[in-house]
């Protein structure tokens, strides 16, 4: 068991350290700098600048440095906001990312898998038929399409909500749904598709011979196997919608760490990117654990093998 | 760390929830308080160290200068009761009022001003804006580390008086408006280093002070209760706002969320004219965007004539009143219009009409060698964006009509452009801009210098540089308006650049906002609105 979770442990080092040195390699190849801007500071500043940054220093210093800095704990001071570290950085956007994804995902979750379980119960009906066109609708409208006209409808025409910004509860519904809105469509259709497979398998057949039907069986045998794929799908979704948050963020004008990764890399802010680049990586580690683990307990044919 | 971070953040996540519960509870509606919208978050708010337009906003809330600017744009005292200036410009006494206080009621005295001076000179402060006080006597060495900060040309004569001793004369007062120039608290700077910009910590000496700064959303300031003006200053608190994308930014303003807006998203002026009628609140700015010819290799450099015929040929009437379309005035120099007691040059391409330029663009470019055999084949490279694709495409397009020249363009991500255009080795025309820092043709003229770094063109005229030379050297200020406008017209003459138009600022007001002046700075600092309620 030691043993497994040090294996474990050893991976998600190596992964990290690959994240973070391929990060740095890119960053470094991009032409231009954190400096670079309309217009030129003075050549002794710009000197001063580098040397201040590391950035006088030949490129494997300049790694060696980071990583030694990295593994104090510590992720460098912000090249376009000197006024604070790339640490504090995250640490104020990181929990408003955590809360608008987790809570997207959850609201997707909760809306897909309810919609789809209907949809698939009812295949063929017409209430299934408008369902799976609107999850089509839901899966190829992009973001940056679906949260501005939320902000249209909702924020501006009915006013019942504000049109961005951050600080109150109301300030987090839009950009909850709108992170949501395609992972629902997913989810939905995920399920739907997985509700119709289960309905055709043997041991639901069996069940309905038992006698077992409408919601007992819906409940008792059908959920837990039908709901194996979404189940797989949150961990592609849950990184999706921390990593993925940028335009969203944008549009709301809220304060996440998702704006960091596009932002950062346009200004070269060369340790925020390779900040905010870990925190992802830390974080995609750990939801893969996660699910590993959930997914073995949920799955009947690793868990409960004398069942159906 | 790395492996913290995600329980400390789960924890933080909670408390933000639980604040955002607990806030919703309060009423988030205030009514003397200004929201407005400040465009990308702010760099840095050590004015020494800023370089954003976005920081230069709530630093000119925090701060006043020795000098200050009116609602119109107006030199007015700041934390100077008075100034004076000696015959050749050169020595400046500054005296300080009597109710210079910081934020914290401490008074503000001039040993404050001189170590806010050093501060800002000293390299080691990485002021990337620390040129724009190059006059002061020594500040080029100094910058350069061939002198300590304390050799700079500024002393305190006493408590009140400050005395600024320059290499050559410059509009001293006017470079005090500028965030550079603004009285920093280099003790707590010292002390706090990078920490010294947080609310709780930042000492300030302007009409507000910070309260609260939440990176990426919003900056609050509080009216200063030790202003010396603060019984004029109406309004109680302002709230800056992050607003990074224009279009996001329209819609907060029309949800009622911010009072006035950064910007308002290019596109349909009649639109934004239509629905929002005098709120939209269009004006000249001290700006000018152009596109530079790269003078150092073919084919436009030693080619005068076929960088005037390429001017010549696009009509700058059509491009103002279709492609950019916000009211901007088509330019045929450098130097915007409507700076005071300057002789603008007029350049006769200004006073021809659209067919005479392009019957006269058509000889030049035949005389310069081409013509419908041997077209010029040339590219435009702009930095990713969709009104500088229209622009370029237009040009491209006029240029093809009138000359038959065979135009590429190339887009660039904003840095990979920023360090072509400087390095000059693959840039033939390229998108060019300048916004005035102070309201003096020298800010654009300078740009220009020969070995000057901003100066991207490779324009190298020692003609022209001189006389900046002998206008900086000038005794009289009528003098030396005079040898700058000589100076803009040999550099119009060259043709080293092809001017498009003169910018304009674009914002929106709401009608409860009562004294918002437009200025061709576009500077609008809170202290002069005032909030009303008998609109909504």
């Amino acid at each position: 068991m030691i043993r497994r979770i040090a294996g474990r442990l050893l991976e998600a080092l190596l992964t990290l350290w690959l994240l973070v040195t391929l990060t740095f390699v890119l960053l470094k190849a991009a032409p231009g700098g954190p400096f670079d801007a309309e217009r030129d500071v003075p050549p002794e500043i710009a000197q001063n600048l580098a040397r201040a940054f590391d950035l006088d220093q030949p490129l494997v210093t300049q790694y060696a440095r980071y990583l030694a800095r990295v593994a104090r704990g510590d992720l460098g001071p912000s090249f376009q906001y000197p006024d604070f570290s790339v640490g504090e950085l995250i640490a104020a956007g990181l929990p408003i990312t955590l809360l608008t994804g987790s809570l997207a995902l959850a609201l997707a979750l909760l809306v897909g898998t309810a919609l789809g379980a209907w949809a698939g119960w009812r295949a063929g009906a017409a209430s299934d038929r408008a369902l799976s066109l609107i999850a089509a609708l839901g899966v190829s409208v992009p973001k940056f399409v679906a949260a501005p006209l939320l902000i249209l409808v909702v924020a501006v025409w009915l006013d019942w909500l504000p049109a961005g910004g951050w600080g109150t509860w109301q300030h987090a519904v839009l950009p909850v749904i709108a992170l949501a809105l395609p992972n629902m469509a997913v989810v939905t259709r995920l399920m739907r598709s997985a509700t119709i497979e289960t309905l055709d398998s043997d041991f639901v057949r069996a069940a309905r011979a038992r006698g077992a039907e409408g919601l007992d069986l819906f409940v008792g045998d059908v959920l837990r196997p039908a709901f194996a794929p979404v189940l797989a799908y949150t961990a592609p979704a849950l990184i999706a919608v921390l990593t993925g948050s940028t335009v969203v963020e944008q549009v709301f004008g809220i304060p996440g760490i998702g704006r960091y990764f596009v932002q950062g890399a346009l200004n070269r802010d060369y340790t925020l990117v390779l900040g905010v680049a870990l925190v992802a990586g830390v974080l995609i580690v750990a939801v893969n654990v996660v699910v590993d683990a959930l997914r073995a307990v949920l799955d009947p044919r690793l868990v409960d093998s004398s069942r159906g | 760390m790395p492996a913290l971070v995600l329980p400390i953040s789960i924890f933080v996540m909670l408390r933000a929830l639980a604040l955002i519960l607990i806030a919703a509870l309060a009423a988030p509606t205030n009514a003397s308080t200004l929201e407005r919208g400040n465009g990308a978050e702010p760099d840095t708010l050590d004015a020494h160290r800023a370089q954003s337009l976005g920081a230069f906003n709530v630093l000119r809330d925090l701060y006043d200068g020795l000098v200050a600017e009116d609602a119109d744009g107006a030199l007015v005292p700041g934390l100077a009761e008075a100034w004076r200036v000696s015959t050749d410009r050169r020595v400046w006494t500054f005296t300080l009022g009597a109710d210079a206080r910081w934020s914290d009621g401490r008074p503000l005295v001039a040993r404050d001003v001189v170590a806010s001076f050093r501060r800002a000179l000293d390299p080691a402060t990485l002021a990337p804006y620390s040129n724009l006080l190059a006059p002061i006597a020594n500040a080029t060495a100094i910058g350069a580390g061939r002198a300590p900060a304390k050799a700079l040309g500024i002393a305190a004569l006493d408590a009140r008086t400050v005395l600024v001793i320059l290499d050559r004369p410059a509009p001293l007062d006017r470079l005090m408006t500028l965030p550079i120039a603004f009285i920093v608290d280099v003790d707590a700077a010292v002390r706090l280093g990078a920490r010294h910009t947080r609310a709780g910590n930042l000492i300030s000496n302007g009409a507000y002070r910070l309260v609260d700064w939440q990176p990426q959303t919003e900056i609050t300031l509080e009216r200063n209760r030790f202003y010396r003006d603060a019984d004029k200053v109406a309004i109680e608190r302002v709230r800056w706002h992050a607003t990074e994308d224009p279009a996001s930014e329209l819609k907060r303003f029309i949800a009622g969320d911010l009072d006035i807006t950064d910007s308002v998203p290019p596109g349909n002026f009649e639109a934004l004219k239509a629905r929002f009628g005098a709120q939209l609140r269009i004006a000249p700015l001290y700006g000018t965007f152009y596109f530079g010819f790269n003078l150092r290799r073919a084919p436009f450099a030693a080619a005068p004539k076929l960088r005037e015929a390429l001017s010549l040929a696009i009509d700058r009437d059509i491009l103002t009143r279709h492609v950019t379309g916000f009211g901007e005035a088509p330019a045929y120099g450098l130097v915007p219009p409507g700076m005071s007691d300057y002789p603008a040059p007029v350049a006769p391409a200004a006073l021809m009409t659209q067919s005479a330029r392009v019957a006269r663009a058509r000889t030049l470019y035949a005389e310069a060698g081409y013509g419908a055999e041997r077209p010029l084949t040339t590219e435009i490279r702009y930095n990713t964006s969709r009104p500088h694709r229209r622009l370029a495409l237009s040009v491209a397009a006029m240029w093809r009509e009138t000359l038959g020249v065979k135009t590429r363009l190339v887009n660039e991500e904003w840095k990979v452009f920023v360090v072509n255009r400087r390095a000059g080795r693959v840039t033939e025309v390229f998108r060019g801009t300048w916004i005035a820092d102070y309201a003096d043709p020298m800010s654009f003229l300078e740009t220009f210098r020969s070995g000057q770094p901003l100066n991207v063109s490779g324009y190298d005229d020692p003609a022209f540089d001189a006389l900046l030379d002998r206008a900086s050297a000038a005794g009289g200020a009528r003098a030396r308006m005079t040898l700058l406008g000589e100076a803009e017209a040999r550099l119009n003459a060259a043709h080293a650049i092809l001017p498009v138009y003169h910018y304009t600022s674009k914002q929106l007001v709401a009608p409860r906002v009562r004294g918002f002046v437009a200025n061709p700075l576009d500077r609008q600092p809170t202290r002069f609105l005032s909030l009303t309620d008998d609109v909504r």
